[in-house]
């Protein structure tokens, strides 16, 4: 009997939690986005807007699950990757339909994937299938199999379907405008007014179901395009809209303590604010300032002066926290739970300094040659948060005898020294990430990339560590078998925190919030945080 | 009515001029210092004014900030009733080719867009500058593009008193052109110059604050009053804190007072 009962436990777990799921049919959704979509076509898809839009409308051959953080069967319902990494067969659900009716065959998964491969369509996400410049083979066997075949294996290939969607070939030959055009995601674009709102009708032939009905329980969604976000906490508030992401701390304790509104912090993000030094030898800066920067304990000293754990406190009001490297904890694929936040130890600092050279004379830091150490760090104008930890930031230094001034630039300046004039010696800026795969880092890390922070477009590897940087990195892009490449990954971040080229400050929380109309919610710490599960969201009856 | 007015605005300039250059007296520990442990603090006996987001002064931060914009935006107004002036009596004494040159001069100034010349400039500035030289420059050039409006009055005053008949009284005794400046000229455009500081002072208070408030102005940590104001843009945090809306109060007040010694001035000019 007791055995019965720790059996039956997990099922009538799962039992009640698939209750408490079940949703209420009918209603709309309500949320803004920031502005105008540029593109109703899901192929072209270049910024935010078009993003949520191809998000709601699109049906995915396979898509990413914020909860597991694994790859979900969608308009496939099997698919397998060749053990050389080189082929990938999906298996198309009979189900499947568009939004008019007509089904899902693998022949309109072949033309998407064409059309996307078409040099003539420029679609940025086109080249990710491309590695090595050589042309995909694209099959469809029969009216449920497709068989897409890669010159090269491509590392952690599935994650690159999570974000196509399936156009049908027939609607695009006959109606060529993508805002009508037939999806086969949860939603269609029903409506569109320029500057003003988009609004998305249910699919009815949307191939998930749930209690022996077509999901989403919705039966719309409006976006309303608002350019000044500012407006939307009130908006919340007062009922208009029913969810927002990417709050910032400040409404976020607002939110926290209004009724009837559900403020959440779904954790760390994929986004971080950093400190790099000018690296590049060109840099119109004095040699022994350079001399400074190339310095391993230099740079790993300056980290440790740094106190995160204030950072996170008073900046983000504790929805933040120290960044050890790279990748955040919530990235449980990627990242390495060797790897701690460097912590805020002056003692350490200085002896660092001093056995590199650098002494204390009257509160000031001289280096081995006697020049005052003394540097600036520019950021871009108008972001409070950034400037406070720079305020920070400063305030720290000088505990250590390093004198910091704070430059604010307009953000086309500021560029502008970071990758062309290259006249600058610190800078403080925010790395924003969408993927958890560390491929999409490659620009940043080869040490050939025109995102390398502290030295971009080398010619070739300036330090030996950048060399094993570079290896370590094409080494995992190549490799198919998950283990191997985390364990090349692994070894990257170790020396990226040893090294110190990028001084890591803090890891954002994702914070978001969500009106008492919503039932369902879930957030998730990644884009799109409230709304990932749209077809499991509901209008909650008490709320109509 | 007026007498009143302008003794009531005096007094509160000078009271607030005078707490701003004494900051350093009254909060000794200076605008930058942080006290992490006590952040966002409401006002108390240690903190009048309460305390930031990194646990800074907000009382020092005012007043300091009020002394760097009575300072730089009083020395752009200064500079710029200079050139205001020296452009009416170089009309007065020139004629009117230097008006003609003046118009067109003005034209061009009032025409240029400040604010991107002004982007341009904090773009072009070097690295080892330090914050403090960096708000004179951009004072400096506030200065330099703000004089136009004041020297076509200036310019027009002088254009009538080269046509008065004690002037054309002066020329025909045979006066010289620095006789006519001293005793025509100078004394008759120097309460009007007075007016046109008085005119521009808290117009360069108010474009300070608009500069900072956009992040363009007085960088961090200096303290600024559009600095402080970016504050109060999540206003809900203001009915939380009211006592946040000092810096407001305190610019407002500024303003104020020098609108009215500049509008009881120029009456008493007409």
């Amino acid at each position: 009997m007791k055995h019965m009962w720790r059996r039956a436990v997990p099922y009538l777990l799962s039992a009640a939690l698939h209750l408490s799921a079940a949703g209420r049919w009918g209603g709309e959704l309500r949320f803004a986005i920031d502005s105008d979509p540029k593109t109703f076509n899901p192929l072209l898809v270049t910024e935010q807007s078009s993003g949520i839009v191809r998000y709601l409308t699109g049906g995915m051959l396979i898509r990413w699950n914020h909860a597991t953080q694994a790859m979900d069967p969608e308009l496939a319902q099997s698919w397998r990757v060749s053990p050389d990494g080189r082929e990938i067969r999906f298996e198309l659900r009979p189900e499947a339909r568009f939004s008019d009716g007509s089904p899902v065959t693998a022949q309109d998964a072949a033309f998407t994937f064409r059309t996307l491969l078409d040099p003539k369509t420029p679609s940025p996400d086109a080249d990710a299938f491309r590695a090595g410049g050589q042309q995909v083979n694209v099959e469809a066997l029969g009216d449920r199999v497709l068989l897409l075949k890669f010159p090269q294996p491509i590392a952690g290939v599935e994650r690159l379907f999570g974000s196509i969607a399936i156009v049908s070939q027939r609607a695009l030959d006959t109606a060529p405008d993508p805002a009508r055009m037939p999806t086969a995601g949860p939603f269609h674009v029903a409506q569109y007014q320029p500057g003003a709102e988009i609004v998305l009708a249910r699919n009815p032939y949307y191939w998930k179901t749930a209690e022996g009905r077509r999901l989403p329980y919705l039966d719309g969604v409006r976006l309303k395009i608002r350019q000044d976000r500012s407006l939307e906490v009130n908006s919340l508030l007062n009922g208009e809209l029913d969810l927002i992401d990417s709050v910032d701390p400040k409404a976020f304790a607002r939110l926290a303590k209004a009724g009837g509104v559900r403020a959440i912090d779904a954790g760390p993000s994929l986004d971080s604010e950093q400190l790099w030094f000018n690296q590049n030898p060109a840099a119109p800066l004095a040699d022994y300032r350079k001399a400074w920067f190339h310095s391993q304990a230099f740079r790993q000293a300056v980290s440790l002066a740094i106190h995160r754990d204030d950072m996170a406190r008073l900046v983000y009001d504790s929805h933040a926290q120290p960044a050890a490297g790279i990748v955040p904890d919530s990235n449980h694929a990627w990242t390495n739970p060797a790897l701690k936040p460097p912590p805020f130890d002056l003692a350490a600092a200085q002896k660092l300094l001093a056995s590199a050279g650098y002494r204390q004379e009257g509160g000031e830091l001289k280096d081995p040659n006697h020049h005052p150490v003394e540097f600036s760090i520019i950021t871009n104008s108008g972001s409070a948060t950034r400037e406070r930890l720079a305020v920070m930031l400063q305030q720290d230094l000088a505990r250590i005898g390093v004198r910091v001034r704070l430059i604010t630039l307009d953000f086309p300046s500021l560029i502008e020294r970071l990758t062309r004039t290259f006249d600058y010696e610190a800078c403080l800026l925010g790395m924003v990430n969408d993927d958890l795969d560390p491929n999409s880092q490659m620009n940043v890390w080869l040490s050939s990339g025109p995102n390398h922070p502290w030295y971009p477009v080398e010619k070739a590897p300036a330090t030996p560590w950048e060399a094993e940087i570079d290896r370590l990195m094409l080494q995992q892009s190549h490799e198919t078998k998950t283990a191997l490449r985390k364990k090349a990954f692994d070894r990257v971040q170790e020396i990226v925190a040893q090294q110190a080229p990028v001084i890591f400050l803090v890891g954002k929380h994702s914070l978001c919030a969500y009106g008492p109309r919503v039932g369902n919610a879930s957030p998730s710490p990644f884009f799109p945080q409230t709304f990932w599960n749209i077809d499991q969201l509901y209008i909650r009856a008490d709320h109509p | 009515m007026r007498q009143p007015a302008k003794v009531a605005a005096a007094i509160g300039i000078s009271a607030l001029a005078a707490a701003s250059f004494g900051a350093a007296w009254i909060r000794p520990a200076g605008y930058a210092a942080q006290f992490r442990e006590a952040p966002t603090l409401a006002p108390c006996a240690r903190f009048p004014l309460g305390t930031d987001e990194l646990g800074r002064d907000l009382l020092a931060r005012t007043l300091y900030g009020m002394r760097l914009s009575f300072v730089l935006a009083g020395s752009a107004a200064l500079v710029s009733s200079a050139i205001a002036g020296l452009a009416g009596v170089a009309t007065g004494v020139f004629g009117t080719t230097f008006e003609q040159v003046l118009e067109i001069g003005s034209n061009l100034l009032m025409s240029l867009p400040w604010l991107f010349l002004l982007l341009l400039v904090r773009a072009l500035m070097p690295l080892e500058m330090p914050a403090e030289a960096s708000v004179v420059v951009t004072f400096l050039l506030l200065a330099l593009l703000g004089w136009a409006p004041a020297a076509r009055v200036t310019g027009a005053a002088a254009r009538s008193l080269r046509h008065s008949g004690f002037t054309l009284r002066a020329r025909a005794e045979g006066a010289g052109s620095w006789r006519l400046i001293r005793h025509q000229l100078w004394p008759n455009l120097r309460p009007l110059i007075v007016s046109q500081f008085l005119i521009l002072l808290p117009g360069f208070i108010l474009s300070e604050a608009t500069l900072s408030f956009l992040g363009l102005g007085v960088g961090e940590p200096l303290p600024s009053w559009g600095g402080l104001l970016r504050d109060l843009e999540d206003y809900s945090a203001v009915a939380e804190q009211p006592w946040r809306v000092a810096p407001l109060v305190l610019m407002f007040l500024t303003v104020a007072c020098l609108q009215s010694l500049a509008s009881e001035n120029a009456r008493r000019k007409v």
